[in-house]
């Protein structure tokens, strides 16, 4: 049970937002440039990254709601998704999204744990200014909804089959308000 | 220097918000909605102060010093005051609300999961609402990210303190919205 009182049914941080919408539109906005930009980085790539920040911070609703986003856009492959979780380094992913792997443990540890010769490999690597800028701000956003989730001790389903729908529901969709006024799709 | 080329010369979060507006834009609403809009139970002065209490635990020396300032700006106290709440909240003479609040903050600060019911259950006995409950832990989450995003991208930060009291002022009157990054 949350925290506070948060007078609807939805899961996770769509609960949170629906108590709280003037805080859920920038929040929404934010979710939809960072995640679904196509410009630089893949948006496989992009929830990849917030896979992986959200499994760092142990946050279960995250993990398991961005994990079946970049399932969606990598066409079913969750194998892959599970092993960017727990075991980048050797995931048949490219070296530059490697290299940005490394820069999102830096930022979830603190921003000041991210030094000159992390960026210098990522760049190595082919990642371009905006691709570690993507990837800072995806890595640190990602530190403030898993904190917001947590915190506030959100509704966090454990049926990971209630994951996928709403995954999908997403990616047609886009971080729009629909996330927090649509209910539960059945499939 | 940032670790990135930002192509300008603007202190702290300015530089990546200049270098990247479509990001800027939900980054400075957020900010608007959290700490500036004035439907809240929770005064501005307050809630510049869990966002300068959680920029110190993450050791943002640009954020906690803009923030500060503000927050000393509508508490018309000065930064000593601010200082001293940041080492130790307790020893201080905030209301007790505010005390479990900060409790709330620097949890969160630590990661979601270290809020507990007791810190909530004091909170509330002690006043406070869910709305400020909410609104205590998104601020102090979103300041783990606008910390991270400063110091990630390794932006400079001016170290005369001066220079944050002598801004607060207009930040106060202009807000967070629609202001000028180069001015």
């Amino acid at each position: 049970m949350p925290h506070i009182e948060v007078n609807n049914d939805f899961a996770g941080i769509r609960g949170l937002m629906a108590f709280r919408p003037e805080t859920a539109e920038p929040l929404a906005a934010l979710a939809e440039v960072l995640l679904r930009d196509n410009e630089g980085l893949t948006r496989a790539e992009r929830e990849l990254i917030a896979t992986r920040v959200s499994y760092l911070n142990d946050c279960f609703y995250c993990h398991n709601s961005h994990g079946e986003l970049a399932c969606v856009y990598l066409d079913g492959d969750r194998d892959l998704v599970d092993q960017v979780r727990k075991d980048y380094q050797h995931a048949d992913i490219s070296d530059k999204l490697k290299a940005l792997l490394t820069i999102v443990s830096k930022v979830q540890q603190s921003g000041k744990a991210v030094q000159p010769e992390d960026i210098a490999r990522a760049r190595e690597a082919g990642a371009t200014d905006k691709d570690i800028h993507d990837t800072v701000l995806i890595a640190a956003a990602f530190c403030l909804y898993n904190r917001y989730v947590d915190g506030l001790g959100a509704t966090t389903p454990t049926d990971l089959s209630t994951y996928a729908p709403r995954a999908r529901q997403v990616a047609e969709r886009g971080y729009g308000s629909h996330i927090y006024s649509a209910g539960q799709p059945v499939r | 220097m940032a670790h990135i080329d930002l192509g300008n010369e603007l202190p702290g979060i300015r530089g990546p918000m200049a270098y990247s507006p479509e990001t800027a834009r939900p980054l400075n609403e957020l900010a608007e909605a959290l700490l500036r809009d004035d439907n809240n139970t929770l005064s501005r002065g307050e809630r510049e102060l869990i966002g300068t209490y959680v920029s110190y635990l993450n050791d943002c020396f640009f954020c906690q010093n803009v923030h500060g300032s503000l927050a000393q700006h509508y508490m018309e106290c000065d930064m000593s005051y601010i200082d001293a709440i940041k080492a130790n909240p307790a020893e201080t003479v905030l209301s007790d609300k505010m005390k479990a609040l900060l409790g709330i903050a620097a949890s969160v600060q630590k990661g979601g999961k270290s809020v507990t019911t007791v810190q909530i259950d004091k909170a509330r006995a002690l006043g406070a609402t869910d709305k400020e409950i909410h609104d205590t832990v998104l601020i102090a989450a979103a300041f783990c990210m606008y910390n991270r995003y400063v110091d990630g991208l390794a932006t400079w930060a001016p170290q005369d303190r001066q220079f944050y009291i002598d801004r607060a002022p207009r930040r106060a009157a202009e807000g967070y919205l629609d202001y000028d990054l180069h001015k």
